[in-house]
């Protein structure tokens, strides 16, 4: 495809013995905003970190804007799980979100002062510039997940993986956040983001990638998000599936 | 410089090392692997011992160093087997000590080496043993050894200090912005060893551990800035040293032992008053500090 940004061919990985991914293939394409979904256990992190070099892959190549990841690594932003990180580590926000820009400062450099306005003016997109001088440990989970995002935005990627920023959020970050993701795909930035609520799905994503250890479907989210699909996902474990006006409603029993 | 005071200084150059190496070995969940390197490093320096039949630094840092990388890589090794890291720890070292023990006691036999004074350290004999430098003039080895470690450590902080920052926070955005995180964390770990190494005539394999954790776990309860938990953690380290050593003066004990105790004191005092996490401060102000604040 010419306007893809990222191209998966045949990936697969695994934990210690046991193969969690297994022939990926897909491509995006620029300027979408991609949902991952899927169970629990269905590789949905493994994948974003195979993709990016940070778990082993055991076969498969991937190709960014066309090129291998080393030369574009400055194009790619990354935003891990919340829980992957100490919360109690003396810092506080606005440093970590100057933690973006390491990459780009580089070695035997320090911050400047614009690089410090940087990381402000991110802070002040996410609604946290009131609390830069907070110690992290003393933010509540949605600003956590908030000064995450600053971090990815001041890194200023053109493609960006979201390790589930959207759980464990109060409802007014979730609106923040997704406003902020569709504000980047406005500018012709590419968002893959795991996500784990398929209510939302339809309103947030506008590709969907449904993985179960492999890509179960991929497309364009008013097209491949259907029962069906979400079914073979999913398998048995999604109890409550209908079709409601072209919207397929998910309910719990 | 008097005896005494040569003793202070030196054990002061231990107390700044490692407090500062500490910050870092508390910060990555790294605080038992203190205790494993600090054992290991025996056996670096038995074999250097073995190969090169003299007490010198150089090829005891050599080993020591290459001891501390293989214990690095062994437990790295078995964890990726399945196994729980912090018992990875308790097999590797405890394995290698031992192999350093065995030697020691049979090929080594009546060299200057034994396992007390390994063990223990012996901050006492340090002035006597001198070695001269140009500039300087005449000072005690362990002394100019542990000076020439702390000046390496500093620098390396100093230098690649946001590089240490984002590894030990976040190593995998560490990894996605390029950064070589697997290379930092041997390089630490040979930063690990070569300070206890360096400590070892004056505090011995089971003391460093004290001035390697303590001063950092004291230092973690005062702030919640890395830059002025690292200076903190350096200075309870040299406080330690300094009231240890007037402490084995006072009761006429081991200096090691007091050292290592001292240490233990300065985390007391800190974990009752220290502002943010003290007893004290939770006392007075009950809903302060851990509190979550409400959304705007």
């Amino acid at each position: 495809m010419e306007n893809s940004v990222l191209q998966v061919e045949g990936l697969s990985a695994a934990y210690r013995k046991n193969t969690v991914l297994d022939d990926v293939n897909f491509s995006i394409e620029a300027g979408t905003l991609t949902g991952i979904v899927g169970p629990n256990g269905a590789g949905k992190s493994t994948l974003i970190k195979s993709v990016l070099n940070l778990h082993p892959k055991l076969t498969g190549t991937v190709k960014f804007f066309g090129t291998d990841l080393k030369a574009v690594k400055k194009r790619i932003g990354y935003v891990p799980q919340r829980g992957s990180v100490d919360w109690d580590f003396p810092t506080n926000a606005l440093d970590v979100v100057l933690m973006g820009l390491y990459g780009k400062i580089g070695w035997l450099k320090w911050p400047t002062n614009r690089d410090k306005q940087k990381a402000m003016e991110a802070l002040e997109k996410v609604g946290m510039a009131d609390y830069a001088k907070r110690q992290i440990s003393q933010l509540s989970g949605g600003q956590q997940q908030r000064v995450f995002l600053a971090r990815a935005l001041v890194q200023d990627a053109d493609l960006y993986f979201m390790d589930e920023p959207l759980a464990g959020v109060d409802a007014a970050t979730e609106r923040a956040i997704m406003t902020i993701l569709k504000e980047l795909k406005q500018a012709g930035k590419t968002v893959l983001v795991v996500h784990h609520d398929l209510q939302t799905v339809t309103d947030y994503f506008d590709h969907v990638l449904f993985l179960n250890r492999t890509v179960m479907a991929y497309g364009k989210t008013e097209e491949i998000f259907t029962k069906e699909n979400i079914a073979k996902t999913y398998g048995g474990s999604i109890l409550g599936l209908r079709e409601e006006n072209g919207h397929v409603i998910i309910t719990r029993k | 410089m008097t005896y005494s005071l040569w003793i202070i200084l030196t054990a002061s150059l231990v107390g700044v090392t490692c407090g500062i190496i500490g910050v870092f070995l508390i910060l990555r969940k790294m605080a038992m692997m203190a205790d494993a390197i600090s054992h290991t490093v025996l056996l670096g320096i038995v074999l250097a011992f073995i190969i090169t039949q003299q007490v010198s630094g150089t090829p005891m840092l050599i080993g020591a160093i290459i001891a501390g990388l293989l214990t690095a890589l062994f437990v790295q090794w078995l964890h990726s087997l399945g196994l729980q890291q912090h018992a990875a720890m308790g097999i590797v070292f405890t394995t290698l000590f031992a192999i350093g023990v065995i030697l020691i006691s049979t090929s080594v036999g009546n060299a200057h080496l034994d396992v007390q004074h390994a063990l223990m350290g012996e901050i006492t004999f340090i002035p006597w043993d001198r070695i001269t430098l140009p500039i300087v003039g005449e000072v005690p080895r362990a002394t100019a050894l542990l000076a020439f470690v702390f000046v390496i450590v500093i620098v390396f902080i100093v230098v690649f200090y946001k590089e240490w920052k984002i590894t030990t926070f976040d190593p995998a955005l560490a990894a996605s912005l390029g950064i070589p995180v697997l290379v930092m964390h041997y390089l630490f770990m040979g930063f690990v060893s070569v300070t206890t190494v360096a400590s070892f005539d004056a505090v011995g394999a089971i003391m460093v551990v004290a001035m390697l954790i303590t001063p950092a776990a004291s230092a973690y309860l005062w702030t919640d800035r890395l830059s002025v938990m690292i200076l903190l953690s350096g200075g309870f380290g040299v406080l330690s040293a300094i009231v240890g050593y007037y402490i084995a003066a006072w009761v006429d004990t081991s200096i090691s032992g007091s050292m290592a105790f001292a240490t233990g004191l300065v985390f007391v005092v800190s974990f009752i008053c220290s502002p943010k996490h003290g007893l004290v401060s939770k006392l007075w102000r009950p809903k302060a500090g851990y509190s979550v604040m409400e959304e705007k």
